[in-house]
């Protein structure tokens, strides 16, 4: 995959009476990861939507491989995977179903063995024909991480935005979500976490602590 | 953009968006078969209500059989519209389908069309029936049919817009209708005086043309409008 670079200038966001942040800029080059830190409440989960373009910040620009991008663009929706608090699944679709249609909006071909192996991985293959409603929050969350790791290399998306990706795994998982952050940065992505976790992360990481109104 | 010209390729068909949203949001409406019913079931109750209320007077209900037709449709298809974003936006899916790489209003166009063949197909359908209860003859009935057909789409497509407006609003299904109906004004005199006229023995070409070019105009416009409304309730 090419490089891929996620750029940050001048970002400022206002709700309401409150100042989230002002003035907040970074640089993301192919294989760098930025961990977002801070309380709740900060506005990790704000900037995140920010950077995936689905809300639009009061200044600033988010330029994706030297070109600004507006909120929801062409470009950015080809190169953006966000991965949100709630899981984007649908209760009545089973794990596998949520995959696929996952994938399918992803525009992201994916042979079914390599869904399934994706699921496997996960340790959801025993599970995979039950419906979503009847799976716990972190098996569920497991299945957004087969998405991602249907993500890495060249196919898909290369810029990952990820809010509190860990939530509600068990150490097993949140062990492979690491590997699989560190697969996806090897091969030349980019990715923007908000965690509370302490991320081992390989390639070079940048570390973000927001604090109110800063 | 992208590295990999046969992903390129395929991203090339940007209207495979509303192929896959289409049959996304069929395969869930038919996962979930008690609410398919729902609006058809109301439909038909509350239509028949009227018979029972008017009484047995053969002209009487022949007369008002157009406007009652009409106006249950209309508030069937209002029932059912949270249906098209609501659950979407609540488990986070509406999200995706804004990130996805297919183009935001061809996936409202297909999750429009989901709508319609799972609430405004069926009404068309059982509309003969429901019009027996009113007298109505063998002509009157297929024209009551036909603008059913060219008029429920348009208030699926209406309606997805308001339905997009108030996700996430307190009280959202009480707005949406004050939004909602006076739109579907013209849909409702158009399609009742085709009806009308129809018993009164003149051409109804002109209501059924003025439905056809409402619904064309709605199919090329209403599903921007739709994926605006989507982006400004994500905001």
């Amino acid at each position: 995959m090419a490089g891929r670079r996620l750029e940050a200038r001048g970002l400022g966001l206002t709700r309401g009476p409150r100042l989230l942040f002002s003035d907040l800029g970074f640089v993301l080059s192919a294989g760098q990861a930025l961990i977002l830190r801070g309380p709740n409440g900060v506005g990790k989960t704000s900037l995140l939507r920010v950077l995936a373009g689905l809300t639009s910040a009061d200044c600033g620009q988010v330029l994706l491989d030297g070109q600004p991008t507006s909120s929801l663009s062409s470009a950015g929706r080809h190169a953006l995977l966000y991965f949100g608090h709630a899981n984007a699944l649908k209760d009545d679709f089973s794990a596998q179903e949520n995959l696929a249609d996952q994938l399918a909006l992803d525009a992201n071909f994916v042979p079914l063995n390599e869904q399934l192996a994706a699921l496997k991985a996960f340790g959801l293959l025993p599970r995979r024909d039950v419906l979503a409603r009847r799976l716990s929050q972190g098996q569920k969350r497991r299945i957004g991480l087969a998405r991602l790791a249907l993500n890495v290399g060249h196919r898909g998306k290369p810029v990952w935005l990820l809010d509190e990706p860990t939530n509600a795994l068990d150490a097993e998982g949140a062990q492979l979500f690491q590997q699989l952050v560190n697969s996806h940065l090897a091969d030349g992505g980019v990715a923007v976490i908000a965690t509370h976790l302490p991320m081992d992360l390989a390639g070079s990481t940048q570390e973000l602590h927001m604090q109110e109104g800063a | 953009m992208s590295a990999e010209p046969s992903a390129d390729a395929e991203l090339a068909a940007p209207e495979r968006g509303v192929w896959i949203a289409f049959c996304r949001d069929l395969k869930l409406a038919m996962r979930s078969k008690g609410e398919l019913g729902q609006a058809l079931a109301f439909f038909v109750i509350v239509v028949s209500l009227f018979p029972l209320a008017i009484g047995p007077e053969t002209a009487l209900l022949k007369r008002v059989a157009p406007g009652v037709v009409w106006v249950c449709a209309l508030l069937a298809v209002m029932l059912t519209l949270p249906r098209v974003f609501q659950s979407d936006h609540l488990d986070g899916t509406l999200e995706q389908l804004a990130l996805s790489p297919y183009p935001l209003p061809l996936l409202c166009a297909g999750k429009m069309i989901a709508h319609w063949v799972t609430t405004g197909l069926p009404l068309a359908a059982v509309a003969p029936v429901l019009g027996l209860q009113f007298g109505l003859d063998g002509r009157e009935l297929m024209v009551v049919v036909a603008g059913l057909l060219l008029g429920t789409p348009i208030l699926t497509m209406l309606g997805a817009i308001g339905a997009a407006l108030v996700l996430g609003v307190r009280g959202g299904s009480i707005l949406m209708a004050l939004l909602v109906l006076p739109l579907y004004i013209p849909v409702l005199i158009f399609g009742a005086g085709a009806a009308e006229a129809s018993m009164a023995g003149i051409d109804v070409s002109a209501n059924l043309s003025l439905l056809g070019a409402m619904l064309l105009f709605g199919l090329v416009t209403t599903p921007f409008a739709a994926a605006a409304a989507v982006k400004i309730s994500l905001d």
